[in-house]
């Protein structure tokens, strides 16, 4: 028997969660008035969990790196947010959602979780119309929705390609009321630092003010932590320049275990790099893909010409094409779900066939869907013998009006016209599903300190879908965590109030000193970009698409040599006590640095292919599917927790099995 | 109501109406001006009963005074709040880049047209004033035109008139629109609006500019 | 290409600031904004040199952190985009760019090109909400109809990043459109209403103490503005503040 307790409640699955909610421990309102909780990260989990808490009557006390917590990045989303709303009456439910999501996630998270998101999934979106959100509309006045890859019912509600925006808007509009009300007590600019332990339950963070550089002791009965994913382990990705795994990591260093780091979702449709400048990447919606064509040309001497830049895209004729997607995956096609897409993209420009200077890129092609929706809208419009040039106008129009600021984005950014010529795109990191395990609850393996978003484990297995993070953030903050958070503070209504003048405060603030006075004092040989630039450069090789044994052991060595260089001459100018950027970075890429470790050493063990993981040792040997991944449930259905031990080559593993009693374990088949 | 005074917007909308009561006043006075090049007697005619009417004198000469020192107290008072919004100014400013000179320096041209209303009522309003209430002096119901010919005899003094209405024209480019979104007049209609405007602020002050020359060569 | 940098730098809020120049070499058109000023700061801790410090989180023009005055315009001579967006192929070789931060004395200067917007959050705190609580107790979302027109105008105004952009264009250094974005996205929305007049009285007020200049109808904001957000904004906050002022 595993020490992980999943705590998941008894009975039939959906049932578990009103009856666990029925059967939890309240708190009183006069009791919550003398509780104080703090919530790290305000985007959309932690923003609605903030917003929430306050509304209960907690004092709540947020904190955030940026300087408002409407810039967190949930803002970044474009593409939607699921909801088992069966608006569309297209067949859709709470169980259609759950078992969509439990199959994209390839079998790897935990049945009781998913169906509890899907089943509140709804309210999500009473709950954000009901507090302003802009949701698009169709003209009756009623909400639209739309489709999104891997699944076959339209169930994405969206606000144009901002919907992220508008709804961590919506979050920070909830926030703003409590804060107004006196009920959240928000600090900006200000970093998380260390997890404060008092007989073995979170008590408080160390938190240091960004403007100031002043080192705060912050208590609280409870600490949340929405955090956000790790993906910038990568140093390129797109995620936000500051997104981090600093509270995550050091709330795991202080006994919560890690679950599953090696779970990294690569979306397709970004952005190519473009030189050794590149700071981040930027995603276009995977909405593209259900009207762009993906190809790379068929001969090599062709790519190698375009890369050159002898030979235009549009110069190729459709038998010199390779529709790699749609040769290979006949069924889904352009729509395959993104780990597929973007491992198909990564082998056509490992054999040769990418078609940017770098080699990295492949084409999406509109030319198609244009002469398709041209002569659509001739024919709609009454035009008889429309010419090419008419068509292609009317064509170019229905594009724009679909996918209009996207296209302006591609344009800004790549300096060519996609009505013309086809967008150039490659895979890049974007989402990690991997984080800090939790319990039912929420809560980590330290008491009193949850974890909620995109920073927890989550409910997204091996892969996550489109528009699903959305929904899992929203949910965690706003109908999972006020409930249970409840259970665990109704066991301190008689706690008072944290005193921070406590040996452990002192302690902690003095290993958060200590660092700091360490990073301060390397050799100075190296700026952090540089060793964060190499630190990306191992995982994007090595940890990247697709992995095997010799490359992840490779890294494990180079990382750990990399993060000793580090400490001994990372070069950090300015001082520790004023607003220092370099110093906030230094102090995230330590941690990226043992992170990776950690990260390289879960792909190691876990020698079979689900979603975004990709072992080159785990693929089908023959029959329909020869050559596609090939998962292994008989070993490796579990959750990997990982124990901190020192260094994360010591690290220990957990093992939480998981247990399938409502679905069925298929191959997924896109053939 | 009891912040109204004080807040930004409650200002703003007291600068267009005011505003928009001294264009509306424009057009009266163009109006008048105007005859005085084709007939000389029903220039007289209506001067005359523009000098003497009471309720024109005591009641709408007053609210104009105090429209036009409403107008450009509240002006400068707008301007010293918004200059000190920006305490430290930008090295390069490309103000041009994004909006009309125009809406830019609404104070310069004002300043300009304030001026000439000193100039204005120096030539007219206070010999009007000393002749009426300092002297009791007989009312001649044709004297308007001959002393309007006087004052446009001199060059220099049509010249600086023209001038003015050369500001005049600027200064309503911009005001007289941009009282429409002020009041919250922004929609459907908002076009067709501005564009009168438009044609408003360079015709009115075009009008005052043809009526000064003719005047002028009139000797 | 080679560039003159004329950069702002200034200590921390209380230290007097100035204008520092710095060259940068071997600029390249695909960059962004960002990333020559990455290369510069890679070039001054190189150098033993403390780097610009600057505002910047998503760097796909989403977060609005990013800020910056580009040759006296906000984010630059591009339209409709933030800085991080902006390319070095709109600039030629040998330029002389002046990079300011955005000025307003509602918007402090924190160090170098950094400043303190949180003039922006307080006026959202006054009122930018509607009074639900987030028990998700609410109605079916499809029980509220809107109009497609109002929701999609109630969308554009939400559009708005809160970079700052509006005040640092205007001449006056007002926050109108800013405000007028927020109140407009309520005003529209049936849910909204119950709230509207209290709301903008109270956003309004909170925006005057702030020190915001007064809108003088320039329009500079919104070409300025890299969301395209519209002046009609601002006329529809004249009109709610008139009406709410008349009825409070």
């Amino acid at each position: 028997m595993s020490i992980l307790d999943s705590k998941i409640p008894e009975g039939p699955l959906a049932d578990k969660w009103t009856k666990h909610k029925n059967t939890i421990n309240l708190v009183n309102p006069a009791n919550k008035r003398n509780i104080d909780v703090i919530v790290v990260g305000t985007g959309l989990a932690g923003g609605s969990a903030a917003a929430t808490l306050a509304e209960l009557g907690y004092n709540v006390k947020t904190f955030c790196y940026q300087d408002s917590p409407r810039r967190a990045h949930s803002i970044a989303a474009q593409g939607g947010i699921n909801a088992a709303k069966n608006y569309q009456g297209d067949g859709d439910s709470n169980y259609r959602l759950f078992y969509d999501t439990v199959k994209g996630g390839d079998y790897r998270s935990r049945e009781a979780n998913v169906y509890r998101l899907a089943e509140v999934s709804g309210n999500i979106i009473d709950q954000c119309v009901a507090q302003g959100v802009p949701f698009a509309r169709e003209y009756g006045g009623l909400l639209d929705n739309r489709s999104f890859g891997g699944v076959l019912v339209s169930r994405t509600f969206y606000a144009k390609g901002q919907t992220g925006q508008q709804l961590l808007l919506g979050a920070y509009s909830a926030m703003n009321r409590q804060i107004n009300r006196g009920k959240i007590q928000a600090f900006n600019r200000h970093e998380m630092l260390d997890l404060v332990k008092i007989d073995g339950k979170a008590r408080g963070i160390i938190a240091r003010n960004l403007v100031t550089g002043e080192i705060e002791r912050h208590s609280a009965h409870a600490v949340v932590l929405a955090t956000g994913g790790y993906g910038n382990v990568f140093f390129l990705s797109t995620n936000a320049m500051g997104s981090n795994v600093m509270a995550a990591w050091r709330a795991h260093r202080r006994g919560a275990f890690f679950a599953n780091p090696c779970y990294t979702q690569i979306h397709p449709t970004c952005i190519p790099v473009s030189g050794d400048h590149q700071s981040k990447l930027t995603l276009m919606s995977e909405s593209l893909r259900n009207d762009g064509r993906i190809w790379v040309p068929k001969r090599i001497e062709d790519a190698e010409a375009i890369r050159a830049g002898k030979l235009k895209p549009t110069q190729l004729s459709e038998e010199e094409r390779d529709y790699y997607l749609e040769r290979r995956y006949p069924a889904f096609g352009n729509l395959v779900p993104r780990d597929v897409a973007s491992r198909a993209a990564k082998e056509r420009c490992d054999a040769g066939f990418g078609v940017n200077k770098t080699g990295e890129a492949v084409y999406l092609d509109f030319a198609a869907a244009i002469q398709r929706y041209g002569k659509e809208k001739a024919l709609t419009s009454g035009m008889h013998n429309p010419t090419p040039d008419q068509i292609r106008e009317l064509g170019e129009k229905v594009i724009e009006d679909k996918y209009g600021n996207l296209f302006q984005m591609y344009e800004k950014i790549v300096d060519e016209n996609p009505y013309k010529t086809p967008m150039m795109i490659y895979p890049a990191v974007h989402y990690t599903m991997g984080g800090l395990w939790v319990d039912y609850n929420l809560q980590t393996t330290v008491p009193g300190c949850y974890a909620a978003g995109e920073a927890n484990f989550s409910d997204h297995g091996a892969n996550r879908l489109g528009a699903s993070a959305l929904m899992q953030g929203l949910a965690d903050g706003y109908f999972v965590l006020p409930y249970t958070i409840g259970d665990y503070l109704s066991h301190d209504i008689r706690t008072g109030k944290i005193p921070t003048d406590t040996p452990e405060f002192d302690q902690a603030e003095k290993d958060v000193r200590d660092r700091i006075e360490k990073l301060m004092g390397g050799s100075g040989e190296h700026s952090v970009d540089y060793y964060h630039k190499k630190l990306g450069k191992i995982m994007w090789n090595k940890c990247g698409m697709s992995r095997n044994e010799k490359d992840l052991k490779e890294a494990i060595g180079e990382i750990a040599a990399l993060r000793e260089d580090f400490w001994k001459n990372v070069k950090v100018p300015g001082e520790a006590n004023s607003m220092n950027p370099e110093l906030e970075k230094a102090g995230r890429v330590a941690d990226f640095l043992e992170l990776g470790e950690l990260f390289a050493k879960d792909a190691l063990d876990r020698n079979e292919s689900c979603g975004g993981h990709f072992r080159e040792e785990s693929v089908e040997q023959d029959g329909e599917q020869k050559g596609e991944a090939l998962r292994d449930d008989k070993n490796f259905k579990y959750v990997s927790a990982w124990e901190y031990k020192g260094e994360p080559k010591d690290a220990k593993l957990h093992k939480e099995d998981l247990v399938f009693e409502n679905i069925e374990l298929k191959t997924r088949s896109y053939k | 109501m009891g912040g109204l005074i004080k807040s930004s917007i409650a200002r703003k909308v007291a600068m267009a109406l005011s505003g928009l009561f001294l264009v509306f006043f424009l057009l009266q006075h163009f109006t008048i001006n105007f005859t005085s090049i084709f007939s000389k007697d029903t220039f007289n005619e209506l001067s005359h009963f523009m000098g003497t009417n009471p309720l024109v004198q005591f009641v709408l000469q007053p609210v104009l005074i105090f429209g036009v020192v409403f107008h450009f107290v509240m002006g400068f008072v707008l301007e010293i709040k918004n200059k000190n919004a920006r305490a430290v100014k930008y090295a390069k400013y490309n103000g041009g880049a994004n909006a009309s000179w125009m809406s830019r320096n609404m104070i310069y041209s004002g300043l300009v047209v304030l001026a000439f209303l000193g100039l204005h009522f120096y030539d007219f309003w206070v010999p009007e004033m000393v002749h009426k209430y300092v002297e009791f002096a007989p009312e001649d119901s044709t004297r308007y035109y001959h002393e309007l010919l006087l004052k446009f005899e001199s060059p220099v003094r049509t010249g600086l008139y023209i001038l003015s209405f050369v500001f005049l024209a600027l200064h309503l480019w911009h005001g007289f629109a941009s009282s429409f979104q002020s009041v919250g007049f922004n929609n459907k209609y908002s076009i067709g609006a501005t564009k009168f405007a438009k044609a408003f602020s360079i015709v009115i002050p075009l009008g005052f500019i043809i009526v000064a020359i003719a005047l002028h060569l009139t000797h | 290409m080679n560039l003159t940098l004329k950069i702002w730098r200034q200590k921390d809020a209380t230290s007097k600031g100035a204008i520092v120049d710095y060259q940068v070499k071997g600029i390249e058109g695909d960059m962004s904004f960002l990333e020559m000023l990455d290369v510069l700061n890679e070039e001054l801790i190189t150098k033993g040199e403390e780097p610009v410090v600057f505002d910047h989180d998503c760097r796909e023009g989403i977060c609005g952190a990013c800020s910056l005055q580009i040759n006296g315009e906000p984010h630059g001579p591009d339209r409709l985009v933030t800085t991080c967006q902006l390319h070095m192929r709109k600039f030629n070789d040998g330029d002389t760019i002046y990079i300011e931060p955005f000025r307003a004395k509602a918007f402090p200067v924190v160090k170098d090109l950094m400043i303190d917007r949180s003039a922006f959050d307080r006026i959202q705190h006054a009122g930018g909400y509607i009074s639900v609580n987030t028990s998700g107790n609410t109605i079916d979302a499809n029980a509220i109809p809107v109009n497609k027109d109002d929701a999609d105008e109630s969308f554009e105004a939400a559009t708005c990043i809160g970079c700052g952009a509006c005040v640092a264009a205007c001449k006056n250094a007002s926050a109108m459109l800013f405000t007028s974005a927020k109140v407009s996205q309520f005003a529209l929305l049936p849910q909204g209403q119950v709230e509207a007049t209290d709301r903008v009285l109270a956003m309004v007020n909170q925006m005057d103490e702030e020190g915001f200049g007064n809108c003088t109808n320039t329009g500079a904001c919104e070409i300025e503005c890299p969301k395209g957000i519209s002046l009609e904004n601002i006329a529809r906050m004249n009109r709610e503040y008139l009406s709410a002022s008349l009825k409070g």
